[in-house]
């Protein structure tokens, strides 16, 4: 929960209808930068509130606006990234729940600053009972004169298409993405060129993440300024940040930027069940790496948490408690990338199956510190080997389990 | 060629073509409305929406064997996914798969002989603040609790 009242997701229970919206002051961002702003000072303006991707690259979403051409002829699209399937991660879908209206209006403001006229939302196939109140909000929008064709008593207008993906991790991956929306396997594309330039259908093309265009909604209502106020200098604004695993309050906490691990897991998640302590952090989802609990004292920013040699990424923290088999953690993660990779990269197609296998025999059979640094010498193998980030994704985490709690590990196995 | 949609089905995918500059672009939905009116995608269906699209069939059987939620046989009449990632892991996830194998006699990836209930363990399903988790006919259900699953397995049993 937001800590001084002004929230990305709104608490009321009919709070995803137009009418609480409208109550909230709704749309008329949209309108003031449709009627009032030029383009140029729309990317001004989020690109000085330093909104860094909410998806988990981290990439500052003004940057990726600036970097579309302009004045060349032909559609340019906004895909909307709800694919949301980074294990510890539900935020997306509390936004597509929660606060429909509040992503439509920063997909409005996106697509005026951008020259866009055609959005796709991408919901990964899981969520097509949570899409549903997105459907619902586009159709109110659509009869209301905020979705359409000439809006707010402009030429301005956009069209939005829901299109359902079908069980595939990767495709949160932006250039996998596009490849799904073309009717293709989801497998990245060689970059550059980058979507901005060579997107989908071949055109120019931002790709957002569904709490990043949320927050630009906040953004020009109140300001770049107020929004960096909020978080760091390089790092603005609240993020939601999902806790799971062992705490009193599972829950997503709208908090500042920056805040700490422990802040959140302790004061804000009410800390581990009694009796139970924790063992491990993984502070961004599975691919992150996990932390120790003496390191806990993080602040939750991109930069901060690279620095302590794991990823902020999607913000999705999973509290491991005291008496875990690590060796479980080992399998459920090997067996997470083994299922996902999607097979066009050769070292993670490989590499991952390779893992998964030796970890299965491993709980199996036993085995010896020699199939430790097995696993560490494949996953080195596919550390920066592979088109798309999946591949470090499998890495980084391996390697801190097995770095992390190698002692554990060569008793578990040595029977 | 012995597959044909429903007048319904067919409105919706060639609303579906509509949609987008490349007609091979509304592959995926078309083979979401086939899977929801016939449960599964048949090789003739493949045939079907590749001509409908104007691209090779390979081409639809690439995508269909990439996409986990896409069905190539069909499935019983309900459908029960249990996360078996992290957070749900950390909640006993495996427990509640034991719990529900036992009780359907049946494994991960298996339909109960009279064609009632298919079983499949799934990866996140992004609703780990309510885990151990899991989907019935894509409908969320968390946090599971052994009570909640037998309760859950009866009432699909006894549903016509």
């Amino acid at each position: 929960m937001s800590e001084n009242g002004v929230r990305l997701l709104p608490v009321d229970d009919d709070s995803w209808r137009l009418e609480a919206h409208l109550r909230q002051g709704g749309y008329e961002t949209a309108r003031k930068a449709v009627t009032a702003m030029a383009p140029e000072d729309v990317i001004a303006e989020i690109r000085k509130a330093a909104v860094r991707g909410r998806g988990g690259a981290g990439f500052p979403a003004g940057m990726k606006w600036a970097f579309v051409p302009r004045g060349c002829p032909g559609p340019r699209y906004l895909c909307v990234n709800a694919d949301e399937g980074e294990p510890g991660t539900f935020k997306d879908r509390l936004v597509l729940l929660r606060a429909p209206h509040m992503l439509l209006e920063g997909m409005l403001i996106t697509a005026f600053a951008v020259g866009i006229r055609t959005a796709f939302v991408y919901v990964r196939g899981e969520y097509a009972g949570v899409a549903r109140r997105l459907e619902e909000a586009i159709a109110e929008a659509r009869a209301a004169g905020y979705v359409g064709t000439r809006l707010f008593g402009t030429d301005f207008g956009l069209e939005v298409v829901v299109y359902y993906g079908a069980g595939a991790y990767i495709c949160g991956e932006e250039t996998a993405l596009l490849e799904s929306l073309e009717g293709r396997r989801g497998q990245p594309r060689v970059k550059p060129p980058f979507p901005a330039t060579v997107g989908l259908f071949r055109s120019p093309t931002v790709v957002n993440n569904v709490e990043t265009l949320a927050a630009v909604t906040q953004i020009l209502a109140r300001g770049a300024d107020w929004f960096l106020g909020r978080g760091l200098p390089k790092d603005g604004g609240t993020r939601l940040y999902c806790v799971s695993g062992a705490v009193r309050r599972p829950g997503a906490y709208e908090l500042a930027v920056g805040t700490t691990l422990r802040r959140i897991i302790e004061v804000h998640a009410g800390g581990t069940p009694e009796g139970r302590s924790i063992k491990a952090v993984i502070p961004g989802g599975l691919s992150a790496p996990l932390l120790l609990p003496e390191e806990i004292d993080v602040p939750m920013d991109f930069d901060s948490l690279a620095l302590a040699g794991s990823m902020l990424g999607s913000a999705g923290i999973v509290v491991i408690p005291d008496g875990t088999p690590m060796l479980d953690v080992l399998l459920t993660t090997a067996r997470f990338y083994a299922h996902e990779s999607c097979g066009k990269c050769t070292p993670c197609r490989i590499g991952t199956a390779w893992i998964l296998k030796i970890v299965e025999r491993l709980r199996r059979a036993g085995g010896s510190p020699a199939d430790l640094d097995l696993i560490l010498e494949l996953a080195d193998g596919i550390k920066g080997r592979t088109l798309c980030p999946l591949g470090d994704g499998v890495a980084m985490p391996i390697r801190a389990l097995v770095v992390k709690f190698r002692g554990e590990l060569e008793r578990t196995v040595a029977r | 060629m012995s597959y044909a949609p429903s007048p319904a089905a067919l409105k919706r995918i060639e609303e579906a073509i509509a949609r987008y500059p490349e007609k091979s672009a509304a592959l995926l939905p078309a083979l979401h409305v086939i899977q929801d009116e016939s449960g599964f995608i048949s090789r003739d269906a493949e045939v079907w929406v590749a001509a409908k699209l104007a691209i090779r069939p390979v081409r639809v059987r690439e995508v269909l064997s990439f996409y986990t939620m896409l069905r190539r046989a069909p499935a019983g009449r309900h459908t029960l996914e249990v996360c078996r990632n992290i957070s749900c892991s950390l909640a006993g996830a495996e427990e509640i798969i034991r719990l529900i194998t036992d009780k359907l006699g049946i494994a991960p990836g298996g339909t109960t002989p009279d064609g009632r209930i298919t079983l499949v363990t799934v990866e996140c399903l992004g609703n780990c603040d309510h885990a151990p988790c899991l989907q019935v006919d894509g409908i969320d259900l968390g946090p599971l609790t052994r009570e909640t699953v037998a309760a859950l397995i009866e009432e699909l049993k006894a549903h016509v």
